[in-house]
């Protein structure tokens, strides 16, 4: 029997040979036609920018000289700048605490929205409404409601507990943190809604047999809920940490004064705002290039490490 | 326990209350504001609700800037570029999806492996070569790079996939070229689908801010209305909060109606996106 195979096959083998390569890629010409635009606006707008960017990071450049190669200084100068660290210091600080706090109250509210509940879909709105809106506007009215006078409506809320009128966006300790909880306030909806997703596809019967089993309320969330929502725990606090990570307009909005982007002191001073200050404001492109290339290999690698850290087991 | 069953059920609605209150104040308090007269915006304790709401602010604000100009610029760059990546996304999906040609799968997996860079890497180099190009300060540098992004075809390349084979091979036996069967059999299966990737594409460009921010430096008409409105935020004191305030609430609404009335489609796009394979 195989050796009849073997020969039928030898007979045909005309027809199972593959064409060569570039027969191929001329009979496949549409669909290079149908996936042009995309690769084109790829390459133009990303491949060449990323590369240019990488050769910038090298170079001294201020748009009006030529560039002029001066080897790995701009890198040196990103890690012994002072001001550099304290972006990179005030953005961690600001990605812990609204990843840390806003993932788990997404994930609480989520649980809560996750039963049988009147006016679900109400909620589900309302929580998800900051999401869509942009932050730009958000924090315009956001800056209002945060006033430092008495007219502010945080404030006034404040007075009632019998707190005196903070200066929320102007003193050195509370910029981050009035920031921080905008950012939190406005994200949790996002989270939010994946999470009741990830829940949607836990079966019941799960809880079913782990409630017959006499395990209570909190077992069966320690147990089953999150053990089979790690992979969407996981996306969230990746996606979450790279967002944060490139935080820069309700810093724009909020903290920005006249003498500098960072506000009082650099105290809310972000990565990407000092990155925009030193390109667009000083025009020093070659150093800006070399900080957006420590902020990728920064968020590079704490992303591996949730990969590897929040992995499904199986 | 009966007891007990009604009063966590108690706290839970009165929780779930209080965060929605928690959501919807800074809009309410946003569009209270823009409506606000300018005696009263500073008025101590603030009212909650206004007695003689007014439309000042908002004439004030139409006279302070071209505020018409603004929300023509945003609908227009955001209409002009959802419908570009509607056209060029399911194209190109379709291709990934459901054609066999040479660097198919390499190709794919290196637009993919873009999403994992942030786009600040591309920020300078970008104003750079608009600016080579003469499109500082033109529709042309908000548009062009936006009309196909990868998020769209890898969106359209998952949906795609899952409409069957047989459909599409009876259509090429009865002599169906491959964009008839793009036009006739894909694009009706993808209808949710488009109108997912149209609500992302839109809100997103609409949201837009720091592009148009080194893009338009010198012909203000330009401007988006997040630019705008960070523009207008910088040089605002006093009584302006009222106009910026109708700012806000012009820049927010038209999302929040799109939003109320897709609901579902926003919902499913953004669980979508934390679905990835």
């Amino acid at each position: 029997m195989g050796k009849i195979k073997v020969s039928e096959q030898q007979k045909y083998k005309h027809l199972f040979k593959k064409r060569p390569l570039y027969k191929r890629i001329l009979s496949s010409w549409l669909s290079y036609l149908f996936i042009a635009p995309i690769l084109i606006i790829f390459i133009w707008w990303w491949v060449i920018p990323f590369i240019t960017s990488l050769g910038l990071s090298f170079c001294r450049y201020d748009i009006f000289n030529p560039p002029k190669f001066v080897g790995l200084k701009n890198f040196k100068t990103v890690f012994t700048n002072p001001v550099f660290w304290v972006a990179m210091k005030n953005t961690a600080i600001y990605t812990g605490v609204t990843v840390s706090i806003g993932v788990t109250l997404s994930l609480s509210l989520a649980v809560l929205l996750d039963q049988k509940i009147r006016f679900r879909n109400f909620f589900r709105t309302v929580y998800f409404l900051p999401s869509v809106t942009s932050a730009i506007a958000i924090s315009v009215v956001w800056r209002w409601i945060y006033s430092p006078n008495k007219y502010g409506l945080l404030n006034y809320f404040l007075s009632f507990a019998k707190i005196k009128p903070l200066n929320w966006l102007g003193e050195l300790n509370l910029i981050l943190p009035s920031v921080m909880m905008m950012a939190i306030w406005g994200g949790i909806g996002y989270g939010m809604v994946i999470f009741l997703a990830g829940l949607q596809g836990i079966s019941n019967s799960l809880y079913e047999a782990a409630e017959i089993d006499g395990a209570n309320a909190f077992k069966r969330f320690w147990h089953i809920t999150l053990p089979l929502l790690r992979p969407t725990t996981l996306f969230i606090v990746v996606w979450s940490i790279i967002n944060g990570f490139q935080v820069f307009e309700q810093m724009y909005i909020m903290v920005r004064s006249i003498e500098s982007i960072g506000g009082p002191l650099n105290a809310g001073l972000v990565v990407v705002a000092h990155l925009y200050e030193q390109g667009f404001e000083r025009l020093r492109m070659g150093y800006a290039s070399a900080v957006a290339y420590v902020l990728f290999a920064v968020i590079f690698t704490i992303t591996i490490i949730n990969f590897t850290l929040l992995k499904p087991k199986d | 326990m009966k007891w007990f069953r009604t009063v966590s059920k108690i706290v839970l609605y009165l929780l779930l209350f209080v965060v929605s209150i928690t959501m919807l104040m800074p809009f309410y308090w946003m569009v209270r504001s823009s409506f606000s007269q300018a005696k009263d915006i500073l008025k101590y304790p603030p009212k909650f609700w206004l007695r003689e709401p007014t439309i000042e602010g908002y004439k004030d604000l139409f006279k302070l800037v071209p505020f018409g100009r603004y929300m023509f610029n945003s609908i227009f760059i955001a209409g002009v570029v959802t419908i570009c990546n509607l056209f060029f996304c399911s194209l190109a999906g379709y291709a990934f999806a459901k054609h066999k040609f040479p660097f198919q799968n390499f190709i794919f997996a290196f637009l993919l492996a873009s999403m994992m860079v942030p786009w600040q890497v591309n920020l300078i180099p970008g104003y750079l070569i608009a600016k080579n190009l003469g499109w500082l300060d033109t529709y042309w540098a908000l548009i062009i790079p936006y009309i196909a992004g990868v998020f769209g075809v890898f969106l359209m390349r998952q949906l795609i996939r899952g409409i069957p084979n047989d459909l599409i091979d009876a259509a090429r036996i009865d002599g169906c070229g491959h964009f008839r069967i793009y036009r006739l059999i894909i694009l009706p299966e993808i209808r949710p689908a488009l109108a997912t990737l149209g609500i992302f594409e839109f809100l997103h460009m609409w949201n837009m801010f720091v592009w148009p921010l080194i893009i338009i430096m010198n012909r203000n008409e330009l401007r988006t209305l997040p630019l705008a409105l960070a523009v207008m935020n910088a040089e605002t004191y006093g009584s302006r909060i009222i106009s910026l305030m109708a700012g806000a609430t012009l820049a927010t609404m038209p999302i929040v109606i799109l939003f109320l009335m897709f609901q579902r489609m926003f919902i499913k796009g953004i669980a979508f996106t934390g679905m990835k394979e």
